[in-house]
């Protein structure tokens, strides 16, 4: 387990009057306090860790936003923004003597911009509920992470997050025009526009991905982009790691860059046919899902060429599909991997490292190795594109020794990540579960320079506490 | 020590910075000072140039990874990106002709954060940018981000560095994303289109499924400062497709028929595409005029506002990139003028940079939008972070810091 640290005392000895001062400042319903309420926001998507906030708060507006931001500064009270609250590092786990800033309520869409091809919505609208205000007129939001029905842009900002059409459309960075923002003082602050680029510093950039570290963010400018014609997937499977992952290298050299190059081992094509019965071929032991874009005459001609490609590595099979419904299907399995996973083992840890492309079968053997030796359970799924490995590894929650275990496996797979040239997290965030990890990946002197710019923003270090940087300078 | 730094590698490079920060002694940094031009005048006792850190260090076309020297002229990285048949995403623009400077380093464009026409269906530079060294005020070497194309790990400081104008760290190595360049161009040529017609025809296109990578206008006298274009005799609204040969075939056709109630669409081949794009890319239809040149970045719509509001206010020469979202603009070098375009661009919720100016007007006048003061005291401290006496770049951006 991950260390979390004391909360401060003389916070919690003012704890009625911390409440009743946030009550004044909001609607009735719009502050909870009793310990049975508060249960729900106890956890996020790494439900191992827990805590019970001392309230939680939902505002409605950035003005309710900002008094409550002013009057935890005034109060020295730390604060833990949170979206859907499903993060997999624990990013919005919140401390004991810490208020929850939860941004659900501000689920509007407050303006759509089809020439200029942009919408602007509150935090709280969900992922899909971007890309469902617009579908209509046949345009979308790219980022499509899979946990898209429930995850808030707000909390998509925060972590940067990717989805499986990453590839062709890069992650939340990229598809941002503006922000409005609101300091840990309480100051609302207008960042970019439906405009491109910053004239100064690119504070749009910077705020990407910060995890809550910096500001609460109120109101997101996404770019809207309108859909392709069409779009139609294929699946080719090989006889070994090794020979998917040269697969994919010609692909990618070829000049073709799919809109989505999925790859999942062996245990995990298992895991999901068992569930979704998709058709995956059982005797492979890598496959790739490949998705291409544009007219039917576009997709045939693509679909075609990486079916080439792929031949020239001996695919035990390869299926392209010929209808929406079929792409639906070969989608299925991986969509539901999660699920899937779950099926086998409830309680799972889903790691997010990245490495170079061309270290792939190195790093799934050595991964392979390890869980020989820690005696879990993996199941690898990976944006073949673009590095981002999810080594699923499988637990038992009742036995502590287990999930100690787990959690030692995870780690090791991440410093893997790092020795090969890659990262310890591609899109899931540091939060909690990465934090102390973070040695690995930077220097002191890194880290140094990355703590001054958090005080920068956040002089008191009161903005999601004992996240992301390794606990020492946090307690200042 | 002489007045011209030029270290061999970063660890000098960290020495050098680090010895200046000791003194005190303020640095003007730079690679190949072809931007010298550009944003505010630097007053400087020595010159630190990047350009030694130069060279290719890594390039795996199949990983679409690239990282070389801040060093490295942009000529030789996208000379060896193209062997391999790949591209720079963001399509740089060189500024040669525009501001008469020496050929740019990879350090300056990303420091800069200067992107081309693609830039509106592709992202900025700093959108690909997956890493970078470089060497804070103190002195101490950092990095952030790294060879792999996602990445969250702490807090995004590639994005912070790209378009810092060497005023937080001196970039000493850049990590690219790459990607296949397409096969093939072609470019749709809407003919005599008024600004509003013109923007409504570009959002059109760009708002198709046709993949649009370029949306410009030119008024017929900055068309017929185009080889490419001229020919055509009058305002041109452009409109490009890259890709396989076969889709861009296919997609300029159905992109022709959409468009066809603006007007019977010429077509450009790939050749003329290539010239006329470099054109819009480098702002050579403006190259020629003389007085300032400004870069106005607002919501596509209100690019048509802009040159209006601009050519009311003086004899002002101007184009439309990114659909409208970029406007550049040519005019007198007086504040006059100045206060105008930044009126113009308030007035639309926009951002100008002065370009190119006189050194006096470029000291005289804000050359970027300034901040709110919640923000400008933000940018002083995250300035002291990095930087804690001032040394790099004083005043490159604002006034004092
Ligand atoms: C089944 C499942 C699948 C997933 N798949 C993907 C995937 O494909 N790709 C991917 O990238 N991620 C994925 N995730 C991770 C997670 O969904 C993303 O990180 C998501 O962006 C979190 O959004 P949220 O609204 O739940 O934020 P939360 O979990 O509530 O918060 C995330 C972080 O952002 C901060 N935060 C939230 N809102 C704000 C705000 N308004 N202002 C400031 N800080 C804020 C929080 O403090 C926290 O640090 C998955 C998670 C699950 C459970």
């Amino acid at each position: 387990m991950i260390a979390q640290p004391a909360p401060k005392r003389d916070v919690l000895a003012r704890r009625d009057s911390i409440v009743a001062g946030l009550r004044a400042l909001l609607p009735e319903t719009g502050v909870i306090a009793e310990a049975l309420r508060l249960k729900p926001y106890e956890t996020d998507g790494l439900s191992a860790y827990r805590q019970v906030p001392l309230a939680v708060v939902l505002p409605e507006t950035t003005e309710q936003v900002a008094a409550v931001m002013a009057f935890c500064h005034r109060e020295g009270v730390r604060v833990v923004p949170r979206g859907a609250g499903t993060s997999l590092s624990g990013g919005a786990l919140p401390m004991e003597d810490s208020v929850v800033v939860g941004l659900m309520r501000m689920n509007r869409i407050l303006d759509i911009d089809y020439a200029d091809r942009c919408a602007v919505v509150q935090a709280g609208v969900t992922n899909i509920g971007i890309t469902q205000a617009v579908q209509g007129r046949g345009f979308f939001y790219a980022p499509d992470p899979s946990s898209q029905l429930a995850c808030m842009i707000g909390g998509n900002v925060n972590m940067n997050s990717g989805g499986a059409h990453c590839l062709r459309y890069g992650v939340t960075a990229n598809n941002l025009l503006g922000l409005k923002v609101v300091t840990v003082e309480g100051e609302v602050l207008e960042i970019g526009g439906a405009h491109m680029d910053a004239a100064g510093y690119d504070w749009l950039g910077l705020l990407t991905g910060s995890e809550g570290q910096l500001v609460v963010v109120t109101e997101v400018t996404v770019r809207i982009l309108r859909g392709p014609e069409g779009a139609r997937a294929m699946l080719a499977a090989f006889d070994s790691n090794e020979i998917a992952g040269a697969c994919v290298d010609s692909i990618i050299a070829s000049g073709i860059i799919p809109v989505a190059l999925e790859f999942m081992d062996r245990p995990a094509i298992h895991a999901c046919e068992a569930f979704a019965h998709a058709g995956y071929p059982l005797d492979a032991e890598a496959m790739l899902i490949i998705e291409v874009e544009g007219s039917v005459a576009e997709q045939d001609d693509l679909l075609e060429k990486i079916s080439q490609i792929c031949r020239k590595f001996d695919p035990i099979s390869l299926k392209i599909s010929q209808s929406a419904e079929e792409s639906l299907a070969i989608w299925k399995g991986r969509k539901g991997a999660f699920g899937a996973v779950g099926r086998i083992s409830p309680d799972y840890l889903c790691m997010d490292g990245t490495i170079p492309t061309s270290r792939l079968p190195e790093v799934l053997r050595r991964i392979g190795e390890m869980s020989m030796s820690y005696n879990l359970q993996v199941a690898n799924i990976f944006h073949a594109g673009d590095g981002n490995l999810h080594p699923l590894i499988m637990f038992d929650a009742n036995d502590p020794a287990s999930f100690e275990k787990a959690e030692h496996f995870g780690a090791d797979i991440l410093r893997l990540c790092v020795e090969v040239g890659g990262c310890l997290t591609g899109e899931h965030g540091v939060g909690v579960e990465k934090r102390d990890l973070m040695g690995v990946q930077f220097s002191e002197t890194e880290l140094e320079q990355m703590r001054r710019v958090k005080s920068a923003f956040d002089p008191g270090w009161l903005l999601n506490p004992s996240k992301v940087f390794p606990l020492k300078a946090d307690a200042a | 020590m002489t007045d011209r730094l030029e270290p061999a590698d970063e660890a000098a490079l960290a020495r050098l910075v680090g010895e200046a920060h000791a003194e005190g002694t303020p640095l003007l940094v730079c690679g190949n000072a072809s931007k010298l031009g550009m944003l505010r005048p630097v007053q400087a006792a020595r010159t630190l140039s990047a350009r030694a850190l130069s060279g290719i260090g890594l390039y795996s076309p199949a990983e679409l990874i690239l990282a070389a020297g801040a060093g490295t002229p942009l000529a030789e990285v996208a000379a060896a990106v193209a062997a391999k048949g790949q591209h720079i995403i963001a399509e740089p623009p060189d500024f040669s002709a525009l501001l008469g400077g020496g050929a740019q380093t990879l350090g300056g464009a990303v420091a800069a954060n200067l992107s081309g026409p693609r830039r509106v269906a592709w992202g900025a530079m700093r959108d690909h940018v997956m890493g970078v060294r470089a060497v804070n005020g103190i002195g101490e070497t950092i990095h952030s981000g790294g060879r792999v194309l996602k990445n969250v790990t702490g807090l995004d400081l590639c994005k912070l560095l790209a378009g810092s104008h060497g005023t937080l760290a001196v970039l000493s190595e850049i990590t690219l994303k790459v990607l296949p360049a397409p096969e093939r161009r072609a470019t749709l040529v809407l003919r005599g289109l008024a600004p509003e017609r013109a923007v409504a025809a570009l959002a059109a296109a760009l708002g198709s499924p046709y993949a649009v990578s370029g949306a410009a206008h030119l008024p017929a006298a900055q068309a017929a400062r185009v080889p490419a274009l001229a020919w055509l005799g009058g305002a041109v609204t452009l409109a490009r497709i890259e890709d396989f040969a076969s889709s861009v075939a296919y997609r300029s056709g159905r992109l022709r028929a959409d468009l066809a109630a603006f007007g019977a669409a010429e077509m450009l081949d790939d050749a003329a595409s290539q010239v006329a794009w470099a054109a819009v890319r480098d702002a050579l239809p403006l190259a020629a005029e003389a007085g300032a040149v400004w870069r106005v970045s607002v919501r596509p719509s209100a690019g048509p506002a802009v040159a209006r509001a601009v050519a009311e206010a003086f004899d002002a020469a101007w184009f439309f990139d990114w659909g409208g979202g970029l406007v550049w603009v040519a005019g007198p070098a007086t504040e006059a003028a100045h206060d105008a375009v930044c009126a113009a661009a308030r007035a639309a919720g926009g951002t100008w940079m002065l370009l190119r100016a006189p050194e006096a007007l470029r000291a005289a006048v804000a050359v970027i939008p300034p901040e709110a003061p919640a923000l400008a005291a933000i940018t002083r401290r995250v300035k002291a972070a990095f930087d804690p006496k001032g040394i790099l770049n004083p005043g490159r951006m604002f006034a004092g810091i």
